[in-house]
C-alpha cells in the first residue's frame, strides 16, 4: 500500500485495542491449545511428549477423516466456483437496480440463522423431501435419491451457504476489468467465448483466488452445517474435535487435532496465495 | 508492411437514440478508400456513438453501414475486421506487448510462423522491437500506443478507427504521435476514422472532417474549408476562433451583401446570402483576417484597444467596437500600431468567412 504512511510516527497506536484484543483472544488460547496439544497423558498429568500427535497420525481412521474434511472442502468450493461465476459475471452486466436485487438475494444465507437454513435443507433433501419428491414425479429415478446424511448433501448446503465468500469477491474482480478489454478483443476477432477465456477469466483470477479461499476455509469448518446435513454416519474434523473434547474429555487429543487441522487448512490456504503472488494472478501490478 | 488497397467506407443515414436522446440523425458519410477522416464535435454531439456503430459495439437504431458497398450492418464486431484503437489503449494488462500483438491473428487461427512473423513486422513498424517481452504497464503512455497500434493492425484490418487517440498523452509527445500515425497511416494506406473534441488535432491529421453537432452533421469538408467556408455558425464557431460582428443587411449588390454594423458603419461582406434586407446578421471573421492601424482607410472600424499580448513574432489585440462587442486580432508585429487608446480596425479583403442569420440565444446553433 504505497502513499498510505502519510503521518507514520503515531498511526500505530490506532491499531492497539485491536492487537491487545488479538492477544487475549486469540493468541492466548491458541498458544494454551498448542501446550495442552504436548501433553501425553488424557488426564494431563504435565508429562510432555508427542504422543498425540503420533496417535493420530498413526491411525488411518483419523487420517481418512481429515482427507474427507478436507476433500469435501475441495468439492464444494468448486461447486461453489462453477455456480458463482456465472451469478457474479451476471451481478456486473445489469442494471445498478437488478444488481442490487441480486447481491441481496446472494447475500441472505450469511443473515439467516445457520441452524435455521440447515433445518431447511434437511427439508429439501430429505428421502420425502421436495427435491426427491420432485425427482420422483418427473421419472428420473425410480428410487429417492440419498441426499440427506450424504457428502453429496453436505457438499450441495455448503455450497449454497457460503456462496457469498466466494461471489462478493468475484463481482469486485469482474467489476475492475476495463470494458474495453472485452471490446477490443472482439474487435481483434475473438468471439464471446474466446474473450472470456483470454481476457475476462484470467483478469479475475484475484478474485476467484480471493473468494476461493474464503470459501474453503469457511466449508471446511462449517460444523453445524457438516453434523446436520451430514448425520451421525459422516464424520468430519470440527465434529471429531467436538467429540474427543466433550465427549471423551481427551482434552489433549482434541487438541492435537485441532493443531494437525488448523496446519493442514493453513498449508492449502498458504498455496492459494502463493498462486496469487504469481506474475499470472496480478495482472495490475 | 504490407500494401493493402484502402477501403471505402460509407455511412448511410445513420440514425441512433438512447431512450429519448438522440444521437445521431440520418448521418451519411461516404469515406473514400485510403482517407484519413475525423469526427469533430463537442462531448455528446454523437462522434462516439458513429464509432461504435461502425465498430459494432453498437447496433445503430436505423441507416446502414457499407464497406466497398457490401453492408456489415449484420455481422458482429469479430467478424468485421475493423481495428480500434481506444482512448485508454486498452491493452491486455496480461500479457506481454507481443501476445498483445499476437491476440488477433491467434485469434484468426493463423499458423504459428504467420503468426510470428507479423509480431516481428509490427513491433518493427511502430518500433517497439526492443519491447516484446515487457507488460503494457511496464511502458509509457506513448509506447502503449504504440502497442495499440501495432496490435491493431495486426489482424490487417479494413478499417482503423482511432478514438480520442491522442488525448491522454502530454502536449509534447502528442505531437509526435500525430505525426507518426500520420505517417503509418499514410504508408499502410489504411482508411482511418478519427473521434475527436480536438480541433487542431483533427485540422492538422484529415483529409477531411465531419463536423458534428447533436447528433446532426453540421459539415463534412476539407480542413481548408472547414475553417474558411464553414457552412453553419456552430461549424464557424467551434473550429478555430471566430469573432461575431453584429449588424442588419443594409442592401445586396452582385458582389455580396452589405452589412451595416451595430456602429452604423457599412461593410462589403463578398459573400452572397438568401437573407434579405433588414434581416439581423453575425458577420464572422477570424482574427488573423483583421489588422489594427493607427490610420483609418476607407471602410475602417473605429475601436479602443483593450489589451495587447505580444507573443514572439505576432501580437493579439483585444479590441472593443464602439458598441462594445469585444474582438480578438491576430498580426504581426508592427511597430506602427498603438498598444493602447483608439485605434482602426480593417478587415483584410476576403476574409469574412460566411454570413449567418443572427437568431434568438436559445436557438442559436452552438453545441451542447
Amino acid at each position: 500500500m504505497a502513499g498510505a504512511a502519510s503521518s507514520p510516527s503515531r498511526d500505530w497506536a490506532l491499531a492497539v485495542p485491536l492487537a491487545v484484543l488479538f492477544a487475549l483472544f486469540f493468541i492466548a488460547p491458541l498458544g494454551l491449545l498448542v501446550s495442552i496439544s504436548f501433553q501425553t497423558e488424557r488426564q494431563m498429568t504435565g508429562a510432555l511428549g508427542l504422543g498425540q500427535y503420533a496417535a493420530f497420525l498413526t491411525d488411518d481412521l483419523n487420517l481418512a477423516v481429515l482427507r474427507d474434511t478436507l476433500l469435501v472442502g475441495v468439492k464444494a468450493t468448486i461447486l461453489c466456483l462453477l455456480f458463482g461465476y456465472p451469478l457474479a459475471w451476471l451481478c456486473t452486466r445489469v442494471s445498478a437496480r437488478w444488481q442490487a436485487a441480486l447481491i441481496f438475494l446472494i447475500v441472505l444465507p450469511i443473515v439467516t440463522s445457520v441452524v435455521v437454513r440447515t433445518f431447511a435443507w434437511i427439508v429439501i433433501l430429505g428421502r420425502r423431501g421436495i427435491l426427491n419428491e420432485a425427482i420422483l414425479a418427473l421419472g428420473l429415478s425410480a428410487q429417492p435419491l440419498r441426499l440427506l446424511f450424504s457428502e453429496t448433501g453436505v457438499v450441495i448446503v455448503l455450497a449454497q451457504v457460503q456462496m457469498p465468500l466466494m461471489v462478493l469477491p468475484l463481482i469486485t474482480a469482474i467489476q475492475r476489468i476495463d470494458p474495453n478489454l472485452e471490446s477490443a478483443s472482439q474487435a481483434l476477432g475473438a468471439g464471446a467465448w474466446r474473450t472470456f477465456f483470454k481476457v475476462t477469466l484470467p483478469l479475475s483470477l484475484p478474485g476467484i483466488i480471493a473468494g476461493t479461499i474464503l470459501t474453503y476455509t469457511a466449508c471446511v469448518t462449517a460444523f453445524v452445517t457438516q453434523s446436520l446435513i451430514g448425520g451421525s454416519r459422516l464424520l468430519y474434523m470440527p465434529m471429531m474435535i467436538f467429540q474427543q473434547a466433550m465427549d471423551l474429555q481427551n482434552w489433549p487429543f482434541a487438541a492435537a487435532v485441532s493443531v494437525i487441522f488448523m496446519a493442514s487448512v493453513l498449508l492449502i490456504v498458504a498455496l492459494l496465495i502463493a498462486l496469487s503472488r504469481s506474475r499470472a494472478a496480478r495482472p495490475y501490478g | 508492411m504490407s500494401q493493402s488497397a484502402g477501403h471505402a467506407l460509407t455511412l448511410r443515414s445513420i440514425s441512433h437514440a438512447f431512450g429519448a436522446v438522440v444521437a445521431a440523425n440520418g448521418i451519411d458519410l461516404d469515406i473514400r478508400p485510403g482517407e484519413l477522416v475525423s469526427l469533430l464535435g463537442p462531448s455528446g454531439c454523437g462522434k462516439t456513438t458513429l464509432l461504435k456503430i461502425i465498430a459494432g459495439f453498437l447496433r445503430q437504431t436505423s441507416g446502414d453501414v457499407l464497406v466497398d458497398g457490401a453492408s456489415i450492418s449484420h455481422l458482429p464486431t469479430h467478424q468485421r475486421r475493423i481495428g480500434i484503437v481506444f482512448q485508454n489503449y486498452a491493452l491486455f494488462p496480461h500479457m506481454s506487448v507481443a501476445q498483445n500483438i499476437a491476440y488477433g491473428p491467434v485469434a484468426a487461427g493463423w499458423p504459428k510462423a504467420e503468426v510470428a512473423a507479423v509480431v516481428t513486422e509490427m513491433l518493427d513498424v511502430v518500433q517497439m522491437a526492443a519491447f516484446r517481452d515487457r507488460l503494457p504497464r511496464e511502458l509509457s503512455g506513448g509506447q502503449q500506443q504504440r502497442v495499440a497500434l501495432a496490435r491493431c493492425l495486426a489482424i490487417r484490418p479494413r478499417i482503423l478507427l482511432l478514438d480520442e487517440p491522442f488525448s491522454a498523452l502530454d502536449k509534447n509527445l502528442r505531437l509526435d504521435m500525430q505525426i507518426e500515425i500520420k505517417r503509418l497511416q499514410r504508408q499502410s494506406g489504411i482508411t482511418t476514422v478519427m473521434v475527436t473534441h480536438d480541433q487542431e488535432e483533427a485540422l492538422g491529421m484529415s483529409d477531411r472532417i465531419a463536423v458534428l453537432s447533436r447528433g446532426n452533421l453540421e459539415q463534412f469538408a476539407s480542413p481548408s474549408d472547414i475553417y474558411d467556408r464553414p457552412d453553419s455558425l456552430f461549424v464557424n464557431t467551434f473550429v478555430g476562433t471566430a469573432n461575431l460582428l453584429k449588424g442588419e443587411i443594409a442592401g445586396l449588390s452582385p458582389s455580396g451583401a452589405v452589412v451595416r454594423l451595430a456602429d452604423g458603419s457599412l461593410i462589403e461582406t463578398g459573400r452572397a446570402t438568401q437573407l434579405v434586407p433588414g434581416a439581423r446578421v453575425l458577420v464572422p471573421v477570424r482574427p488573423e483576417g483583421l489588422r489594427v492601424s493607427a490610420d483609418g482607410a476607407d471602410g475602417a472600424l473605429a475601436a479602443d484597444v483593450t489589451a495587447v499580448m505580444p507573443i514572439g513574432p505576432s501580437f493579439i489585440y483585444e479590441v472593443a467596437l464602439a458598441d462594445g462587442t469585444p474582438v480578438k486580432v491576430v498580426q504581426e508585429r508592427d511597430e506602427t500600431a498603438p498598444l493602447s487608446g483608439p485605434v482602426f480596425l480593417h478587415i483584410k479583403p476576403n476574409r469574412i468567412s460566411g454570413l449567418f442569420a443572427d437568431l434568438p440565444d436559445d436557438t442559436q446553433k452552438k453545441g451542447n
